[in-house]
């Protein structure tokens, strides 16, 4: 079987490399088409993965805290009688309720144990003013353990000055956001003093500065030692507003998100709810990527079957005589189909080394942004995947555009070709 | 023994009208016979050969190779029949251009597939010597003379041992002396080799020549 496969190869590769330049522009189609395919994959998956990374990298997969809300069930709705009444109450208001996640520390150390859980951070959200002179500005500080945040959450590639380490170091020190620092014209190794809601004041020392690319948070936004957080708003080491889980699989974060919920009757938010346009823009735009390249492969399938069908009519003899001597159709179909794949094959490889190429050109191009301090060049995503499927779907595609003119020359008949000269 | 039997061969075309080429159609031929067959143009002597090629199977009547029964079976099955059994010559020579001499006559016995690349290749340095143009083996096909191509394609025709030999006006597109050669050939493979010939031609002297002669009129053999 092998060896009668390889007789019928080299007759396939002796017809190719007879017409060298024919052969080398129908790859070429295929070249162009799965080129195109690995760049527009690489880049617009490297630029997805920067703007899920911008957004998603950083937002726990669960969020949990308490909701401020009314109570669901009101009274009157628990009243069994009065079957034909209509219930009416006016003017729900929500009820006091504390901030602090109830037995937070137990719930983290239950998460902790989870198989599905990478890692369950605590966090101190607190309102706070910051002080320069008179004025008094807006903002959030959020108490952290930071290594453990900078671990999870790649906080340390929006740390533009110092690092995530000089805050674990120091109790009283604070990552400020940068916006805050331009505002109050304070600068690392500064103090600064915050006020909580309640008027209590807290000298601290910053040690970072923090830059997420988007204004609205660098502006308010500042990260402290939960320690601190707890002592500025005058409360106890289990005082904890908010926890952050992040999972091995993000794609259960939905499910697992009204478990706990149900479970610890907590809010729980999953990231896909809380950023549910990011997951459409990069289907769009990997959708937009698939839509070109297929295109591209169609156009060079054309050109392969074009090629092919012409070097049929020009091999209509070599065909009677090998059938004539003994070959049968299927053969023939054989030899004709396999060299459309060897153009497929050289063709595909080319492409993934010319798409490779521009994807490296493209990797080493400058790209510098405000928004994205820690990005120097363009992102290119090099996922084997793409190229696994870049090489096939070329295989896939010229066995197609291979196939209508094999099966036509199986079916030639070669008292046809011998007597009709 | 008979090599080639044909038992009322009929056969008609429909395209482009209706009309019969070939009507009840009998005869056989023998082990180291070498037989040719003559007719105007028209007659039905090349549809016949193709019938008898097992190439045209659309026919009546019943065609035995070696005594045993070759009508009605597959395609695949006829291949590989021409392959091991029938070697060919045509008018024209029909060799494939781009491959080399020496592989064109190698190309039939690597499609039997039973021996081994080397003794194919010296097969065919054999064949080639039989026919006095070993020295063009390595040239590709279609650089050498007309003359020479006809002799390839005899080798190749030779190449697996065939139990006959069929020629469709072999001689046709060959000036004297190079029919004359080809015709040698024939005559040793015949006499010496006890091949069966069976070849369609125009050329009475090349007719005359053979042991016998099948005249065909209108469809029919005509004695």
């Amino acid at each position: 079987m092998m060896k009668k496969l390889r007789i019928l190869l080299s007759i396939s590769r002796t017809h190719l490399s007879s017409r060298k330049k024919q052969s080398l522009i129908a790859a070429l189609g295929v070249t162009f088409g799965i080129g195109t395919y690995i760049i527009m994959m690489g880049f617009m998956n490297g630029l997805n993965g920067l703007l899920d990374g911008l957004i998603l990298n950083r937002t726990p997969h669960i969020h949990l805290y308490n909701e401020v809300e009314p109570t669901r069930v009101q009274p009157i709705d628990m009243w069994q009688g009065g079957e034909n009444a209509i219930k009416v109450v006016n003017s729900i208001k929500p009820k006091l309720n504390q901030t602090r996640i109830h037995n937070a520390l137990p719930l983290i150390s239950y998460l902790d144990k989870q198989k599905y859980v990478r890692g369950a951070t605590p966090q101190v959200k607190a309102q706070a003013f910051y002080l320069a002179g008179s004025t008094q500005l807006n903002g959030m500080l959020i108490g952290v353990d930071i290594m453990q945040e900078a671990e999870l959450y790649n906080l340390n590639e929006y740390i533009t000055e110092g690092q995530a380490l000089d805050l674990a170091k120091n109790e009283n020190g604070i990552i400020i956001g940068a916006g805050v620092a331009k505002k109050i014209a304070v600068k690392l190794g500064d103090i600064v003093q915050v006020s909580s809601a309640k008027g209590e004041i807290m000298p601290l020392k910053i040690v970072g500065l923090y830059q997420s690319g988007l204004s609205d948070i660098d502006n308010v936004q500042s990260y402290i030692n939960i320690k601190a957080a707890q002592r500025l708003m005058g409360e106890k080491d289990n005082f904890i507003t908010d926890i952050n889980i992040k999972l091995y699989e993000i794609e259960r974060a939905p499910k697992l998100a009204e478990e706990l919920a149900d479970l610890f009757n907590v809010a729980a938010v999953s990231i896909q709810s809380a950023n549910a346009q990011f997951e459409t823009g990069s289907t769009v735009r990997t959708l937009i990527s698939y839509a070109v390249s297929i295109t591209l492969l169609i156009v060079a399938g054309f050109g392969i079957y074009n090629i092919l069908n012409m070097l049929i009519y020009e091999k209509m003899n070599d065909i009677a005589i090998l059938k004539a001597t003994g070959f049968s159709g299927k053969d023939v179909k054989i030899i004709f189909i396999s060299q459309a794949m060897i153009i497929g094959l050289i063709g595909g490889i080319l492409g993934l080394l010319l798409g490779y190429g521009v994807c490296v050109i493209i990797d080493n191009t400058p790209f510098v942004t405000p928004a994205l301090p820690t990005i120097k060049t363009y992102p290119v995503e090099y996922a084997p995947k793409y190229y696994i499927i870049g090489i096939v779907f070329a295989m896939l595609s010229t066995f197609f555009a291979g196939y209508l003119p094999a099966r036509r020359a199986e079916r030639i008949d070669p008292v046809d070709i011998i007597r009709g000269q | 023994m008979k090599i080639l039997e044909a038992l009322n061969i009929s056969k008609s075309f429909k395209k482009p009208i209706e009309f019969q080429a070939l009507k009840d159609v009998s005869f056989s031929i023998d082990k180291g016979e070498f037989v040719s067959i003559m007719g105007k143009s028209g007659c039905g002597k090349s549809t016949l050969l193709y019938i008898l090629s097992t190439m045209d199977t659309d026919y009546e009547g019943k065609l035995y190779l070696e005594e045993h029964l070759i009508t009605g079976q597959t395609s695949n099955q006829l291949a590989r029949l021409r392959n091991e059994k029938i070697g060919f010559v045509f008018q024209f020579h029909y060799l494939l251009a781009e491959f080399t001499v020496l592989e064109n006559v190698m190309l039939p016995a690597k499609k039997l597939g039973i021996k081994s690349l080397e003794e194919i290749e010296a097969d065919a340095m054999h064949k080639l010597t039989l026919l006095g143009i070993q020295d063009q083996a390595l040239k590709n096909s279609n650089r050498i003379s007309g003359g020479q191509k006809q002799r390839v394609a005899i080798a190749r025709a030779l190449i697996n041992n065939p139990s006959i030999i069929m020629g469709d006006e072999p001689t046709g597109n060959l000036d004297s002396k190079n029919a004359d050669t080809v015709f040698s050939i024939f005559k040793e493979l015949s006499e010496e080799e006890h091949l069966s010939l069976l070849v369609v031609t125009h050329d009475q002297d090349f007719a005359n020549r053979t042991d016998r002669i099948i005249h065909m009129e209108d469809g029919r053999i005509k004695d």
